[in-house]
């Protein structure tokens, strides 16, 4: 067994786990923050990608007692109150989604490539990035113009305050 | 159109608490006492069980119970079923064998259930499940559908010799062959469709529970049909009587046909539960586990040909299937390779003789059913494939020889079985062309060859049936349901609106067109309007969503409802008004008398209904009403595809490099959604043609895609962004003028992507999915 202590949306959180206890199981079943979903056994699919200490990690590959003394941000943990992230927002507006179960992961990953890229994001970076995440229901078009959008708001929000 | 009426592209109402993590998919929902079920699965694709010895397993930590197959036998709990009933051509019924939930004495394929293990937690289900020892008598197996009826293929199901489970023929033979025996051409191919997994993103997932104090069960489960599943639980599996069983569907991660089906995971959660004294047992599926046991699609090896005129018209076309049904018939297996695809063999064509035989076969691997266009895209492709192929066989242009050929007089019945009520193929094919710029093609296949590409473009004109179906037809064909759908409307006192469906949205956002039809009929806003489906206990009847069938039928059961609200509003209206009924008219949310100023909103009119202070004299209180809705035809989406690749010759590599695509779904309620459907469907065909394949090793039967490592799924980089547009006729067969949308992306792309590289390589003997190696190889050959 191992004791964690580690961040969580904001809210410090400390529990024993057993060793072998994934990060994504302690998200759904110790806290109950069912956004990160699980859509394989294998790391490909990309449904479970949350952010550890501001990079994207498929929370399928990493065990809790690992993320002891990180800082872990959630879908759920994404919007700031009532008011969406603009990637949030994106995927809405633009039809980004269908049947919801990729989207937590998508719109996680899409959010990692935005701040670790800059600026406005072109379709053949945003196609190639996307190589970790698997969406069966939109033919992706609409989830690469999501974050099309997303990356030139957010490019032009960091303009704006600089 | 109102801005939330019909027509409008609105955002999805639905979309919020899925872009905030809040869906609530079954694997997320946790009852109180929860344990855990994990199946031991067979190894072997075909064995008989000698043994199974539970002592060590039953001793692990934390375990509750295992339960085998003798254990369900001794319940007397009933097997699956296949809801279809097919004749041979001698007129004896399908060879069905049995189906238990959990196998007994024998295995069939890699992946049948064997034990379930259930413990306090999953972890421990697991490491107990291992412990399960299974002595097995390894059999031969066979895989590949063509291999199926030889001598010397192990017998499957004692029912069925040869594993042939029918022998199905559509159309008239004699015409058919007298047709070729004088035609000018005629074109011949073979053809393997195949076999695909359908990978919604989402597991299945299935909890049960039994409540002993009210001998009542639940059933959480990944469904696109929670009412058939309580049907067929109930009168089938004999789990419990309807009033006795609820089933609940919440928010579903994908369907594509994968969850339409009732498995055997379901009705063993729900016996296991009663076997524990009560406590709920959850399932749900690792990914490995969904390649196995989530139903297949495709998998037709087919012999097809067409006869031609000297001119280029169509005589006739034959073609002669072997269909993979795999170990056990599904729900519906039966359906898809016959009726679902048989009738669809005229495609959008006069072609005055057809004759199809299929011969459905057994063999040691996961049952195959309806996938995304279930039968329909198998047609397709035989017909667009000939098609294309007597276009270079001819020297015609392909899209010319396809124009000569078109129907253009509706109603149309072909010699299939089917009647086409409306369509313009003529404006799709022509729309499609001019998007795609076919007139430049040729300078874009010269500018490819300076950089060493070769170019080619692939059409694919496709029809389809939609709307799933008219009850009395589909019962004469051997159907064992009726195909109408449900609906409730109910108006409160305070005039918000409920939508109650039997239809069930897993990513087609019912929750935001359904209430867009609220907006366009009653004028109240979309936030007014709740969209209930999915749970046996709200939603009293219903026959769920597959087939493209939620707009057409579902859609069309809530008008009707809608139909009776509104006219007793009227009556309602009229008495407060002191008006004539005849004289009311409903806009923008409120009850007016035509050619006055007199009006009341509608949610005055609704509080009327329920505070029956003031009703019409022998009116009875309240504001809500009910309807089933049966169709009176199939309805016929069609359009036109147009693939453009360029493959690179030194790796046989294909980039899609443009795709039209232009349907004809008659009324479009949120053109948004509808591209969002479109969009996806391509993907779902060009990962067919291009990526995707279960592959089963022919000797042991083991399954060698079982994994997003083995099993190639489109990403987002093999994929372009699509040129979707629309051409509108009206279905004149449901009150909405719809077609339905959800299939047309994954039956119409597959051959025009095959018949772009073709026409790129110069060589037309190439097979599904035409992976880099494949293309090189036909370049090579060529």
């Amino acid at each position: 067994m191992a004791t964690i202590s580690l961040t969580v949306n904001g809210k410090a959180v400390t529990a024993t786990v057993e060793d072998r206890t994934l990060l994504v199981q302690y998200l759904r079943e110790n806290l109950g923050l069912t956004g990160t979903h699980v859509g394989c056994d294998t790391s490909q699919c990309g449904a479970c990608v949350i952010l550890v200490d501001g990079r994207a990690v498929k929370a399928c590959t990493m065990l809790a007692a690992q993320a002891d003394g990180s800082t872990v941000t959630t879908i759920e943990g994404l919007a700031t109150g009532d008011q969406l992230h603009p990637v949030q927002a994106a995927f809405r507006e633009h039809h980004g989604l269908q049947c919801g179960f990729c989207t937590p992961g998508m719109i996680m990953a899409a959010v990692d490539m935005i701040n670790r890229r800059g600026g406005a994001l072109d379709e053949q970076t945003i196609r190639h990035e996307l190589e970790g995440n698997i969406c069966r229901c939109t033919g992706y078009h609409n989830i690469v113009k999501a974050i099309q959008a997303a990356s030139a708001e957010m490019a032009g929000m960091r303009q704006a305050a600089e | 159109m109102g801005v939330e009426g019909i027509g409008a592209r609105v955002t999805r109402k639905e979309d919020r608490r899925f872009i905030t993590g809040k869906g609530r998919y079954t694997d997320d929902i946790v009852l109180k006492d929860t344990t855990y079920g994990v199946f031991v699965r067979s190894p072997h694709a075909h064995a008989k069980i000698l043994s199974i010895d539970t002592t060590a397993a039953k001793a692990a930590p934390g375990v509750i119970e295992i339960l085998t197959g003798a254990d369900l036998a001794g319940d007397r709990i009933g097997g699956l079923i296949c809801g279809w009933m097919i004749h041979s051509r001698d007129g004896t019924p399908m060879k069905a064998g049995a189906h238990p939930a959990i196998a007994h004495e024998r295995v069939r394929h890699v992946g049948d259930q064997v034990a379930l293990v259930i413990a306090e937690t999953k972890a421990q289900a697991r490491d107990a499940a291992e412990l399960v020892e299974v002595d097995y008598e390894i059999l031969p197996a066979v895989v590949d559908p063509a291999r199926a009826m030889d001598a010397d293929a192990p017998l499957i199901h004692d029912v069925a010799p040869s594993n042939l489970i029918f022998d199905w023929v559509l159309g008239d033979e004699e015409a058919t062959e007298a047709a070729f025996a004088k035609a000018a051409h005629v074109v011949e191919l073979d053809i393997i469709n195949n076999r695909l997994s359908p990978n919604p993103m989402e597991p299945r997932s299935a909890i049960g529970y039994y409540d002993e104090a009210e001998e009542h069960y639940d059933l959480y489960t990944t469904s696109q049909n929670p009412h058939v599943a309580r049907l067929v639980l109930s009168a089938f599996v004999g789990i419990a009587p309807e009033h006795k069983l609820r089933v609940v569907a919440p928010d579903v991660g994908g369907g594509f046909g994968a969850k339409i089906y009732i498995y055997p995971e379901e009705t063993a959660c729900l016996w296991a539960s009663k076997r524990i004294g009560g406590r709920p047992v959850k399932w749900t599926s690792d990914r490995t586990e969904a390649f196995l046991t989530d139903c297949h699609g495709r998998d037709h090896v087919t012999k097809a040909k067409l006869a031609l005129a000297e001119d280029g018209t169509f005589l006739a076309l034959r073609s002669d299937t072997i269909a993979n049904i795999g170990a056990y018939m599904s729900t519906f297996s039966s359906a898809t390779p016959t009726y679902l695809h048989g009738t669809l063999l005229s495609g959008q064509y006069v072609i005055p003789a057809i004759f199809t035989n299929v011969k459905a076969v057994y063999t040691n691997t996961t049952p195959v059913d309806a996938y995304r266009g279930a039968g329909r895209p198998e047609a397709t492709y035989i017909v667009e494939r000939l098609v294309e192929t007597a276009a270079r066989q001819l020297g015609m242009d392909p899209a010319e020889l396809r124009r000569k050929n078109f129907i253009r007089q509706f109603p149309y019945q072909t010699p299939v079985i089917l009647t086409y009520d409306a369509g313009d193929f003529e404006a799709n094919l022509d729309k499609a062309l001019a998007a795609v710029d076919y007139a430049g093609f040729p300078a874009r296949k010269a500018e490819a060859k300076t950089r060493g590409k070769l170019r080619g473009i692939g059409f694919s004109s496709y029809i389809e049936a939609c709307g799933i179906a008219p009850s009395q037809a589909v019962g004469s064909l051997g159907s064992g349901v009726g195909l109408w759908e449900s609906a409730e409307v109910r108006v409160n006192p305070v005039g918000t609106v409920e939508i109650l469906t039997g239809s069930h949205s897993h990513g087609q956002g019912h929750e935001t067109t359904f209430a867009q039809l609220v907006n366009e009929r009653l004028g109240i806003g979309l936030n007014n309007v709740q969209i209930v489906h999915g749970d046996t206990d709200k939603v009293q009847f219903g026959m769920g969503t597959y087939g493209s069938r939620s707009g057409a039928v579902g859609m069309s059961a809530i008008v009707k409802a809608l139909d009776k609200v509104e006219a007793k509003a009227k009556k309602i209206a009229a008495h407060l008004m002191e008006a004539s009924e005849a004289d009311i008219v409903i806009e923008d949310g409120e009850l007016k008398v035509a050619g006055t100023d007199k009006k009341l909103p509608f949610f005055q009119v609704a509080l009327a209904a329920y505070t029956a202070h003031n009703l019409p004299a022998g009116m009875e209180p309240g504001l809500k009403e009910s309807a089933f809705y049966d169709p009176t035809n199939f309805t016929y989406p069609a359009g036109t595809y147009i693939c453009e690749v360029e493959v690179d010759p030194d790796t046989g590599k294909t980039e899609i490099v443009q795709f039209v695509a232009v349907d004809d779904f008659g009324r479009i309620i949120n053109p948004m959604i509808v591209e969002g459907q479109v969009h996806g469907g391509l993907a779902q065909g060009i990962g067919q043609a291009l990526m995707e394949g279960v592959s089963y090793d022919p000797e042991s039967g083991q399954l060698l895609t079982g994994s997003y490592m083995d099993y190639c799924m489109p990403r987002a980089d093999d994929v372009p962004s699509f040129k979707v547009d629309h051409v509108t006729t009206l279905c004149p067969g449901n009150p909405l003028g719809m077609k339905g949308c959800g299939e047309a992306g994954a039956i119409g792309s597959p051959p025009a992507v095959i018949n772009a590289i073709t026409d790129a390589i110069g060589n037309n003997n190439l097979s599904m999915p035409a992976t880099p190696a494949k293309v090189w190889a036909a370049i090579n050959a060529a």
